[in-house]
């Protein structure tokens, strides 16, 4: 932690005043900055792209497709507005009706956001899928959220899909939006002849838009649930704390298949009417430093690996670029380090803005606004209609820690427009989030006296790698499907650029040795059914793993020692490790 | 060294980072990162082996000389002199 402050002299933004927003916000006030549909009807694609051509701006870019060759393609809202009503009326002739789910596995093409705001207008649930996710977390996904149709690729279909076709029930088409495969359709003919006229789907503010997966400690991954009134929050959280005006040029850096890209790099973006830059490429410093500059990026919102990545490579890796236009910089993902929040503003003149959220929370909850002095290595305060707090959970009692730098769980009060409405068909692990009134966010932090929210860590063994937050579980049940796996346990360890990365400690069954060779099988094993964001990037052989006497493994416990830590409370620790 | 010792060595490190590819079945002339599989972390594990083992210091504003397997053994023949 710092006592270093970044001074705003200027204020001049959507938010001139963090204190007085706060003090006249309503989200009433924010629901009204929208059109809505006739009768409370609200749809997500309509705020996003029908009113904006509605209100005479049919002609701006929407969307401009930098493509891996540096092709690009421009979108206006108009585009936008005649490609998604076409979507949705190949959905319609495909039998999909309102609240049916359309899963997405797609890299970042054009196609994927014209399906995300198509599959919203058509009533459908959308739901984006990682792709470098492997085989099996597309499956657990597919499967738990009963998947009745998926756009994907070729490639990707027959690389991740077409082994696991056969269990996912419910799935009934594929499209594939280059030429087809056998059990696909080919999307390309099916667009080029629907109409471009579609009557968005009359769907109510509690109706289910978007469906989010995220990791869990134990189990499966969680189905996050969200509503068409999330789209309230977008629109508001974008022009807030990302500080998005109509017109301004905006690059979010995130994926879609993970909950920023779709709700920053989807919605907020298109309600605000920005035009949005998307990249089909992977990162790349030039490429990057070239966008900022050519394409006179106004709004940035990236994540704490790219900036490493970055700092790392030097200031010299701009060369003579500049970027005058470059407004606003923020990052999210994991919490920003405090060196990397200095380097922005030694390099841009103007420092990145650390905001925080979960795929639960839908939109940014606590953020660095653009008028209010950074603290570098803080996460900011709550958005202006957001109460958190820090607070104590005992049993069922749940006490606010008010001391300064107390620390505990981070809390928030329930109620704003983009909180989950459940997990999908988990009831009792949604319910068991909310205590005393709070919405209990899993992660600890403290709070200053200037009420700045500081990170400490998870309360849970979850691991955040690269901004993506990684269930040990699931890759513990992908490791121990390898005939030579007794036992295995996961954890995050340290890592200076990702934040954390994937570890893995395996003991092995008898009559199998530790070799390098059994080390790379088991590793080409669980990239193969997980996929590389998953996947450890490190395997370590044990003989035994350390357990309670219940036969749990002490993850915690293998994580201190890799880290020369206190082992802290082994008391019911039964078997040691060896 | 020659193409083939070059190859080789790319080869032996991407059998650390993604031991489920063959080597054969990459595609040189496509993008290497989606041909294995690999996301960017994995990328800087690679480039970082090749740089220590060819005293190479293959700086990241050169990434984008590396896109496929024939680029990056093309970039690594020019560079290791």
């Amino acid at each position: 932690m710092t006592d270093q402050r970044i001074f705003k002299a200027t204020p001049t933004a959507n938010m001139p005043s963090y204190e007085a927003a706060r003090e006249s916000f309503s989200w009433q006030d924010a629901q009204d900055r929208l059109d809505g549909l006739p009768d409370g009807h609200l749809n997500i694609a309509h705020e996003a792209i029908d009113r904006h051509v509605v209100a005479g701006h049919g002609e701006q870019t929407a969307l401009r497709w930098i493509a891996k060759s540096g092709a690009r393609i421009d979108m206006s809202y108009q585009d936008l507005q005649h490609l998604t009503n076409k979507f949705a009326n190949v959905l319609r002739s495909h039998g999909l009706q309102q609240g049916d789910k359309v899963y997405a596995l797609l890299g970042r093409v054009p196609e994927l956001y014209i399906a995300a705001l198509g599959s919203l207008k058509a009533g459908c649930v959308f739901c984006p899928l990682f792709s470098a996710f492997g085989p099996e977390p597309i499956a657990a996904r597919m499967t738990i959220g009963g998947a009745n149709a998926l756009i994907t690729s070729t490639r990707l279909y027959k690389r991740k899909v077409a082994a696991i076709r056969d269990s996912l029930e419910a799935l009934e088409t594929v499209f594939t939006i280059d030429g087809a495969v056998p059990d696909t359709v080919d999307l390309a003919p099916l667009m080029k002849d629907a109409a471009t006229t579609f009557e968005t789907a009359q769907t109510g503010p509690e109706d289910t838009a978007l469906l989010h997966f995220t990791s869990g400690t134990t189990g499966k991954p969680k189905g996050v649930v969200h509503v068409h009134q999330a789209v309230v929050a977008h629109d508001t959280t974008g022009r807030l704390a990302l500080d998005l005006r109509p017109g301004d040029v905006y690059w979010c850096t995130a994926d879609p298949g993970w909950v920023t890209g779709t709700s920053y790099g989807i919605i907020a973006p298109l309600t605000n009417r920005t035009t949005m830059i998307v990249d089909e490429a992977e990162f790349d410093v030039a490429r990057w430093y070239d966008i900022l500059q050519s394409e006179k990026v106004n709004v940035w919102y990236t994540a704490p690996t790219a900036i490493r990545m970055l700092m790392k490579a030097g200031a010299d890796a701009i060369g003579d670029r500049v970027f005058p236009q470059l407004r606003f910089m923020a990052s999210v993902g994991e919490p920003l380090n405090p060196e990397a929040v200095i380097w922005g503003n030694e390099t841009f003149g103007k420092p990145f803005h650390d905001n925080w959220w979960q795929t639960e929370t839908g939109g940014i909850m606590i953020a660095n606004y653009a008028t209010m002095d950074v603290k570098p290595g803080s996460m900011g305060k709550p958005l202006p209609g957001i109460t958190a707090g820090i607070v104590d959970v005992k049993g069922d009692t749940v006490t606010e820690l008010t001391a300064p730098m107390a620390m505990g769980e981070l809390a928030l009060r329930p109620g704003w427009p983009s909180m989950m409405r459940g997990y999908l068909h988990e009831p009792a692990r949604y319910d068991k989030c909310f205590k005393g009134g709070w919405y209990l966010t899993g992660d600890l932090a403290m709070r200053d006296a200037d009420g700045y929210f500081w990170f400490v860590g998870r309360a849970d063994d979850l691991i955040k790698s690269s901004g993506h937050l990684i269930g040990p579980f699931e890759v513990e049940s992908a490791l121990m499907e390898h005939d030579a796996v007794a036992e295995v346990a996961v954890i995050g360890l340290p890592d200076e650029t990702a934040g954390q990365i994937v570890k893995a400690y395996v003991a092995l069954k008898p009559g199998h040795d530790p070799t390098e060779d059994l080390r790379l099988d088991l590793m080409g094993h669980a990239r193969k059914r997980l996929g590389p964001a998953v996947a450890p990037k490190d395997i370590a052989f044990r003989q035994n793993l350390p357990k309670t006497r219940s036969g749990k493994i002490m993850r915690r416990l293998l994580k201190a020692r890799e880290m020369g830590l206190p082992e802290g409370d082994i008391s019911t620790l039964e078997s040691d490790e060896k | 060294m020659t193409d083939q010792d070059i190859r080789a060595l790319v080869a032996q490190h991407l059998g650390r980072i993604a031991p489920e590819i063959p080597f054969d079945s990459i595609d040189p002339s496509e993008d290497l990162r989606e041909e294995c599989d690999i996301d960017s972390m994995d990328f800087l594990t690679l480039v970082t082996a090749l740089g220590k083992d060819l005293s190479l210091p293959m700086p990241e504003a050169d990434y984008d000389q590396m896109r496929t397997l024939d680029d990056l053994v093309d970039y690594l023949r020019r560079n290791a002199a």
